[in-house]
């Protein structure tokens, strides 16, 4: 299989959809002329012209409300948001119109809208450049979030969200736009809602999602090389819906868990997913669920500190050798 | 009515080409049956014995939320989607029940909709202030203040993007054009060309606070589309005729040329914000409210005018009348009789794919209540 980029994969899917369904028009600011601030959309713009890759000025809270209404239209659009950290602009697009229209009209419209772009820190960018809103998001019913890890991912979860009929919010990960994976050739899509064992194990359930996932695996690593551990690192891929199968079934098989997870601990995707393990999964459980999130502060700039902040390897190896 | 002072809009003299003082022999009024003519009659009537009723049913406790009344308002809803063709669409704010009927939705769906019942047009998930009938091309019934501005403006993205010659009627009250959101869509409108006509129906409080006390520049709300190269218009919302010669200039350039428009319908509601609203008659005097409903209401003055074409009786005017009244009443009785929605209900109309029980809507947990 060819190894290619998390952002090629992503490109690839993009291009994918475009010429599948004529409905699909990527929007956003610097996709078309630019080729896109992270390259996402590179070379979009010249294949499939004017209409299909449209370049929007700063204007979120005016781009993506009108990608909402004319999604209710028919349209299909995807919007690029350069960070998802500008989303707070169009808080009230995409919670109010593009999360809560199904319900308010008793099933009568429909948001198939896709809005797309990183949500991560780890860049030296600061506070307001570094969000990871996927734990907001899922915490509105009515909104579909997917956080892919690896280019493999990546290109199945965006055809999915693409296809799907629901406003789906895909974060993706500066960290990983370099990084390259084995991805098939053959056309595949990843259904919304289905995590992913990326490693087999025994002693214990690394639970994690998006960069995170990367963080873990080396982990992983380390605790197998040094410490005869042997984890098992889950994947969860999409956080709403959620393979709760998945997480319950990794419990049951290695009976402790320790969640790695960017969000900030305080109501973050951990929060849920250990009071889904302690609801459901207690019994089998032969230690207390551990937490590694981002340290609890806003996203510090200094790049000597940063990187201490998020989820760390070091972190991860003592949480899991605190329950061994 | 008060004129608006300043402002000389910046639509071009040939656009209505009759008497500014008599918009009747404007050419999309002078073709007008007497029986269409009526029929704008019937409907202004038939929002204002809906609201009533429900007020009523209101002040009884029968209903939940917010209950914003559009009574003095309705030449604007009705002149303007009187000119609706099958690609023109709308989309308005929380005042929407008078846009609702206009469209063609019934009595009934709306009036469970306000008893949150689960014949209600949202099946009773919406409420007062989200009504849809996209069947209707009404899309809304939207409850944050500029809020429905860029989805107006996706409407017509999305007429455009299809190739569709339509255009997206954007209401929105006086309060929105201070949000950021409505400023944004003018920008793209006029940037995309996008073929939307913002109706900014100024009834002159936004909430309890006075055009003088919220915008900088408040002669005239419309003319601030020249920052954005926007045509811009202003209408008398009392009188039916001028209400539908300025939108169809509008729509016409929204048609023609794929353009946007901004028009101001200079208008006032006799309640307050929403009926809860306790110092509707302190931050205007009940002289000013008196001084509308006696001499610019704009039913009375559209009865008066057809009665004077000699096209309408007061008998029949009566008729019709009694009719909305027992329409209303069959209405509330409809909705006192119809079942509250199921709980079973409460996880659906969440999402498409689950409701649809597709294999998207089958993989992963959607639903995190036990």
């Amino acid at each position: 299989m060819p190894l290619i980029t998390y952002r090629k994969a992503l490109n690839d899917a993009l291009a994918e959809e475009i010429i599948r369904d004529e409905n699909v028009v990527i929007i956003g600011e610097e996709v078309a002329q630019y080729n896109g601030a992270y390259k996402v959309t590179e070379g979009l713009w010249q294949r499939f012209g004017d209409k299909r890759v449209v370049d929007a000025p700063i204007s979120e809270a005016g781009f993506i409300g009108m990608g909402i209404g004319a999604s209710m239209l028919g349209v299909r659009p995807v919007m690029e948001l350069m960070f998802w950290s500008f989303a707070y602009v169009a808080w009230d697009q995409i919670i109010n119109n593009a999360g809560q229209v199904r319900y308010m009209s008793g099933g009568l419209i429909n948001c198939p809208i896709v809005i797309r772009g990183p949500a991560n820190g780890g860049t030296n960018v600061g506070a307001t450049h570094s969000h990871t809103p996927e734990n907001f998001i899922a915490n509105t019913p009515g909104l579909k979030v997917v956080c892919p890890a690896t280019a493999y991912d990546a290109k199945g979860l965006m055809k999915a969200a693409i296809r799907d009929n629901d406003p789906v919010c895909v974060m993706e990960n500066t960290l990983l736009y370099g990084e390259s994976w084995e991805v098939p050739e053959e056309e595949y899509v990843i259904p919304l809602g289905v995590a992913d064992i990326k490693r087999e194990g025994t002693d214990v359930s690394l639970i994690a999602h998006g960069r995170a996932v990367i963080t873990a695996l080396k982990a992983a690593e380390i605790l197998a090389a040094e410490h005869d551990i042997n984890a098992e690192v889950l994947d969860l891929r999409s956080i709403r819906p959620l393979d709760e199968e998945a997480i319950l079934n990794t419990v049951r098989k290695t009976h402790r868990a320790v969640l790695v997870d960017e969000n900030k601990p305080f109501c973050g995707v951990s929060a849920q997913i250990a009071a889904t393990i302690q609801e459901k999964a207690f019994d089998d459980l032969d230690a207390p669920v551990q937490r590694v999130c981002s340290l609890d502060a806003p996203a510090i700039y200094s790049p000597a500190l940063e990187n201490l902040q998020l989820p760390t390897v070091a972190r991860i190896i003592e949480k899991v050798l605190h329950i061994r | 009515m008060p004129k608006l002072s300043s402002p000389m809009p910046s639509v071009t003299d040939d656009e209505v080409a009759v008497d500014p003082a008599d918009y009747a022999r404007a050419e999309i009024n002078a073709s007008l049956k007497p029986k269409q003519k009526i029929g704008f009659f019937r409907e202004m009537i038939r929002i204002r014995r809906f609201e009533q009723t429900s007020l009523k049913y209101y002040n009884q406790g029968m209903m939940g939320g917010f209950l914003h009344l559009y009574i003095g308002q309705e030449a604007v809803a009705v002149g303007t989607v009187s000119l609706m063709g099958k690609n023109d669409h709308v989309i308005t704010a929380y005042r929407d029940h008078g846009h609702a009927l206009a469209v063609g939705m019934g009595m009934n769906e709306c009036m469970a909709e306000l008893f949150g019942k689960a014949t209600g047009c949202s099946r009773g998930k919406g409420g007062s202030m989200h009504f849809f009938a996209p069947d209707k091309n009404y899309w809304g019934g939207h409850g944050i203040v500029g809020g429905q501005t860029p989805l107006g403006l996706g409407l017509a993205y999305g007429l455009k993007y299809k190739g569709l010659k339509g255009c997206a009627l954007c209401f929105m009250g006086d309060g929105a054009v201070n949000q950021g959101a409505y400023h944004e869509s003018l920008n793209l409108a006029a940037l995309w060309k996008l073929p939307v006509v913002y109706i900014i129906e100024n009834n002159k409080y936004s909430m309890g606070t006075t055009l003088e006390r919220s915008s900088a520049m408040r002669n005239c709300l419309a003319e601030r589309a020249d920052g954005y190269g926007i045509v811009w218009d202003i209408a008398n919302g009392e009188d039916l005729y001028e209400v539908r010669a300025k939108t169809a200039n509008a729509m016409r350039r929204a048609h023609e040329q794929s353009l946007p428009t901004v028009l101001e319908v200079d208008t006032y509601r006799y309640y307050g914000h929403s009926v809860a609203d306790a110092n509707a008659k302190k931050y205007r005097s009940p002289e000013e409210i008196e001084r509308y409903k006696t001499h610019h209401d704009p039913i009375s003055l559209w009865k008066k005018r057809l009665m004077d074409e000699g096209v309408l009786t007061e008998a029949e005017a009566e008729a019709i009348d009694e009719a909305a009244k027992d329409e209303a009443d069959v209405a509330a009785q409809f909705a006192i009789d119809s079942d509250s929605p199921a709980p079973e209900t409460i996880f659906e109309d969440v999402y498409w794919e689950v409701d649809n029980k597709t294999e998207a809507g089958s993989t992963g947990r959607h639903f995190f209540s036990e």
